[in-house]
């Protein structure tokens, strides 16, 4: 099977873990991620070519998103480096409206003859196809911001960080996962700065420089005698954060039930490889789980992951209106759904909230690829839903004039296009933390970390595992379990929410490669919450002898 | 322009690795023209066109390698990423699993490409996509398509004197047509080497076809059903299973392929006696390219031969290990079917439901290769040889290896994503729920 075809076949485009085919740029030594770059003034300057250009032409619009990605990945496993990646890709697109239809072309040589001839393309594209459009773009209004500038606010810059404390950092952890019993260990740490210039013919200029980091690791455990392997996966999260997340500030860790760590804005690695170790022995003679209904207490690092699938792309609107129609599916969060005011989405606890701004997240930004800035706003409040997320292009259609920011491209290469935001599961605002939640359950089951997903083209049956499980038996938890999914479906698990604990529980779960669009782009996006319960959630038993 | 001639290649490579102080030096070439269009809601919302051209370098000082990478293809600049990647050679630490470049190789020549795919214009792409979406207005459907082509070369040559060189083309359509009542969908998927064999309109009809024919579907008690599994259905649950013919994974004790107390389950039976997968890269219907990433020729490999495992896949470095012959992973599968068709296997079954495709799928468990996903765009229930009527959309949960095991009759093949699948009747496929998604 080719890895294009798995990717289609496996819907991996749809999922909230996508791994990029191509690493996005070409390879360069670790010290040129250290360069600077292009002036801010030429940016300018070829940007207002363009812009000029596409005017020109005819274009009654136009932008130009001048971009350089640095990504540094390293892989190990055991006691190996396997590879260290140092990419960069840099060069301008252009995007236009002609004759009321969007146009957009790309280029890497990012000069005044390359910016032209891609405008032109661009424009020519625009007019080609305007031919077959039936109704003409419109755009919201935005507000012109002039020069700006805004960064992700990092402590430290992974970049300056040396590539050895990285690798060391690593094999450290798998040291700790082999010597707490693990029979094999992978461990990998994603790195992007996205330098990005953008400007537009509504008078913006906006200079942003973004970072994300993600460490994970895979601990697997084996019995041959029994033939039998399981793994636990790192209890990490993808941050917004610059190399200051790998710092594991005592401060920032919550103590879980069974000698969990569960980890906020700080993360200590070897100390979860370690716990992981002795998680994925255990899961091997682990209770398998009765088949049956069950109170569920999920864990943030595991909920984010339920409402990435089952809040975050339902209320996409161009899902909603038929635009992924081929690909990641539809909604069944319809328009005259939310146009009646009183769709009970989940019970009255249950607030979601969309956010383009929240510091840490893997979605913040000051302005979105088109100029917008970011926001917040909700999606569903008290239990109702209330709004989508929508684009310059696309609130029109549910009769509003502001886009909600969240427009995004995965490179200079690619056309922006409406994505994911932070979407979040506010707290509970009365004092309760997970032990008071685990005393209130009297069957039940604790879920921590991501596990399988999968869910309909229109978002309605869902099935997820987890990383870890326990049983809950009133009010204790009395051991491990194993070969646990639940399956549910979007309004009735939401309904089924019962109890949030409180702020203090609140933690991020991210996704870090999800996909989306033909041809697909990948994106970054950040759930929060706190440690939620869902009463008589229908568990089914995943083992079996073959 | 993009795509280099054999000789162009060679000599672009030559000049690269001319400019050399590494102990070995490896260098691949690559260039395509593809484009693309998309529609939804029954008008064209994107096109694109793209052109890349890319030269690797990678040098070798004993077990440390460095990568560099250009798309420019001057003296200057094949010097700069030949003396980059040995930069970055020295720099990085020992590989202790790396592998000396290959010496020269005999690789068949391949049949991958045509010259009508290269010559696809925007004009073509504009009309797949009207002959997809008129179709579709006129019978109050939906149509939301995507169409790629692409024309594209790749070559290779190293310090120890392996050359290698091909061209190939590739089209690649899916569209999903909806009802505008929204209780319909259907959808279909062709892909070729050769765009002649493509007929836009042809597909669309199967998938507006299967949009009247599913809607207003009926909800019946999920269980275990006998399926008549589309190519499309299947496809993805054999994909899933390919991936554990890996022989290093099997020998570490965590893959389906490890066997109790040590060892791999090569030569053991593991699903019905009737079932046949191999590879060949020189299949009329599926060629592939001849040589993969590292210079290994890819020849014809049987993967399952009357329900056993065959081989494994053995990575140059693994068979070091192991003191084996490496055997390379495939671009694409073969299974064998039988003379049935569609028809047919509808015919014959008394109680069934009839599956389109499955989506999003996922792994449950990788011990026993159990995996999720959701039947969508056209699933029906068939009663004493016909179509009865539409069903909901179920979620499964199911082994391709229990599937294999529970074979009823194989049908005729059909190409789906480089891959040659039979239809397939199954008995005991498990259902595990209903979804309410159209």
């Amino acid at each position: 099977m080719k890895r294009r075809d798995f990717v289609k076949y496996a819907g991996l485009g749809s999922g909230a873990l996508m791994m990029p085919s191509l690493l996005l740029g070409n390879d360069i030594p670790v010290e040129a991620l250290l360069h600077p770059g292009m002036d801010v003034a030429i940016k300018k300057s070829l940007a207002d070519m363009a812009l000029n250009t596409a005017k020109n032409l005819g274009a009654s619009y136009a932008d130009a998103r001048i971009g350089r990605y640095l990504n540094q990945y390293v892989f190990t496993r055991e006691d190996k480096v396997q590879n260290v990646v140092n990419t960069e890709s840099f060069g301008i697109g252009i995007r236009v409206i002609a004759n009321g239809t969007w146009g957009f072309a790309s280029t890497n040589n990012v000069t005044e003859k390359g910016i032209k001839k891609a405008t032109e393309q661009a424009v020519a594209i625009a007019k080609a196809n305007s031919k077959i459009q039936k109704v003409p773009v419109k755009l919201a209004p935005v507000q012109s911001y002039g020069e700006v500038t805004w960064k992700t606010p990092i402590k430290k810059d992974f970049k300056e960080v040396p590539v050895s404390e990285k690798v060391d950092l690593l094999l450290s952890a798998n040291a700790a996962a082999l010597k707490s019993g693990a029979n094999f260990v992978n461990s990998a740490l994603f790195m992007v700065n996205e330098q990005k210039y953008f400007a537009s013919t509504e008078g913006s200029y906006i200079d942003q420089d973004v970072h994300r980091i993600w460490p994970t690791f895979t601990v697997t455990a084996i019995d041959r005698a029994s033939n039998k392997f399981k793994s636990r996966q790192a209890m990490s999260a993808p941050m917004g954060m610059g190399y200051e997340y790998m710092d594991g500030l005592a401060s920032e860790k919550l103590q879980g039930p069974e000698g969990l760590n569960l980890y906020r804005n700080s993360y200590d690695m070897v100390e979860d490889a370690t716990v992981a170790a002795k998680q994925a022995k255990e899961r091997l003679t682990a209770k398998s789980v009765e088949a049956g209904k069950y109170d569920l207490v999920l864990e943030p690092n595991h909920l984010g992951l339920t409402i990435h699938e089952s809040v975050g792309h339902p209320l996409e609107l161009d899902r909603v209106l038929g635009y992924e129609a081929n690909y990641a599916g539809t909604s069944f969060a319809t328009l005259d759904k939310w146009k009646s005011k009183n769709f009970k989405y989940g019970s009255d606890i249950v607030n979601l909230v969309a956010d383009k701004t929240q510091i840490g997240s893997l979605g913040a930004v000051g302005y979105d690829d088109e100029g917008v800035k970011t926001k917040q706003w909700d999606l569903v409040r008290n239990g109702i839903l209330t709004n989508y997320q929508a684009i310059r292009d696309q609130v029109h259609m549910i009769d509003q004039n502001e886009s909600h920011g969240c427009c995004y491209s995965q490179s200079w290469n690619d056309v922006q296009f409406q994505r994911m935001p932070n979407v979040s599961l506010e707290p509970g605002k009365e004092k309760y933390s997970i032990n008071d939640m685990i005393k209130d359950v009297e069957k039940g089951i604790y879920i921590a970390g991501r596990g399988s997903y999968s869910i309909d083209q229109q978002r309605y049956n869902f099935q997820f595992g987890g990383t870890v499980f326990y049983e809950i038996k009133d009010g204790k938890i009395v051991g491990m379990l194993d070969d646990v999914a639940y399956q549910s479906n979007t309004q009735e698990f939401w309904n089924s929410c019962t109890k949030i604990c409180d702020e203090s529980d609140y933690r991020l779960f991210g996704s870090f490669f999800d996909g989306k669009g033909q041809p697909s782009q990948i994106s970054a996006v950040s759930h929060g919450s706190s440690t939620t319960k869902f009463n008589n959630v229908n568990v089914i038993n995943t083992g079996r002898a073959i | 322009m993009a795509i280099y001639s054999k000789e162009e290649a060679r000599q672009i490579m030559e000049k690269a690795l001319s400019f050399s102080t590494a102990d070995a030096c490896e260098v691949n070439l690559s260039g395509s023209e593809s484009g693309n269009i998309r529609y939804a809601r029954n008008t064209v919302s994107t096109a694109g066109h793209r052109s890349n051209q890319t030269l690797v370098v990678q040098s070798n000082f004993g077990k440390k390698s460095g990568t560099a990478t250009i798309d420019e293809f001057d003296d200057e600049s094949l010097k700069k990423v030949v003396k980059r990647s040995e930069e970055l050679a020295k720099l990085s630490p020992e590989n202790p699993e790396f592998m000396a470049p290959l010496g020269p190789q005999k690789y068949d020549e391949s049949i991958t490409f045509n010259k009508g795919t290269a010559e696809i214009t925007p004009e073509y792409r504009a009309n797949v996509a009207s002959n997809s979406i008129e179709p579709a207005a006129a019978k109050d459907i939906t149509a939301a398509g995507f169409f790629d082509d692409s024309s594209g070369f790749s070559a290779m040559l190293n310090s120890n004197g392996l050359f290698a060189y091909n061209r190939s083309t590739d089209m690649n359509f899916t569209v999903t047509m909806r009802s505008n009542d929204g209780t319909g969908s259907g959808w279909v998927s062709r892909d070729f080497n050769d765009v002649s064999k493509f007929d836009a309109a042809e597909a669309s009809k199967v998938a507006i076809d299967k949009a009247i024919l599913s809607k207003e579907a009926k909800a019946i008690e999920p269980g275990k059903y006998t399926v008549i599994l589309e190519p499309a259905a299947s496809v993805g649950l054999l994909g899933n299973m390919a991936r554990a013919f890996n022989a290093r994974t099997a020998d570490e004790g965590r893959s389906f392929m490890s066997k109790e107390g040590g060892g791999t389950k090569m030569g053991e039976k593991i699903v019905d006696e009737r079932v046949n997968i191999w590879s060949d890269p020189l299949h009329p219907e599926v060629p592939t390219g001849t040589w993969n990433g590292q210079g290994q020729p890819l020849k014809k490999t049987t993967w399952i031969e009357n329900g056993k495992v065959k081989n494994l896949a053995y990575s140059r470095y693994w068979a070091d290990q192991k003191g084996v012959d490496p055997v390379p992973f495939p671009n694409g599968f073969i299974m064998q079917g039988g003379d049935a068709s569609l028809e047919d296997l509808i015919k014959d079954t008394k109680k069934g439901i009839l599956v389109t495709r499955l989506w999003y799928i996922r792994t449950v468990d990788p011990q026993t290769l159990l995996y999720t996903g959701l039947t969508r765009d056209g699933t029906f229930y068939i009663e004493n040889g016909k179509i009865k009527h539409p069903v909901k959309n179920f979620r499964f949960n199911e082994s391709p290896i229990i599937m294999l095991n529970n074979l009823e009759t194989l049908g005729k093949q059909v190409r789906i994503n480089g891959n040659l699948v039979p239809y397939m009747k199954v008995r005991d496929f498990t259902f595990t729920s209903l979804s309410d998604a159209v």
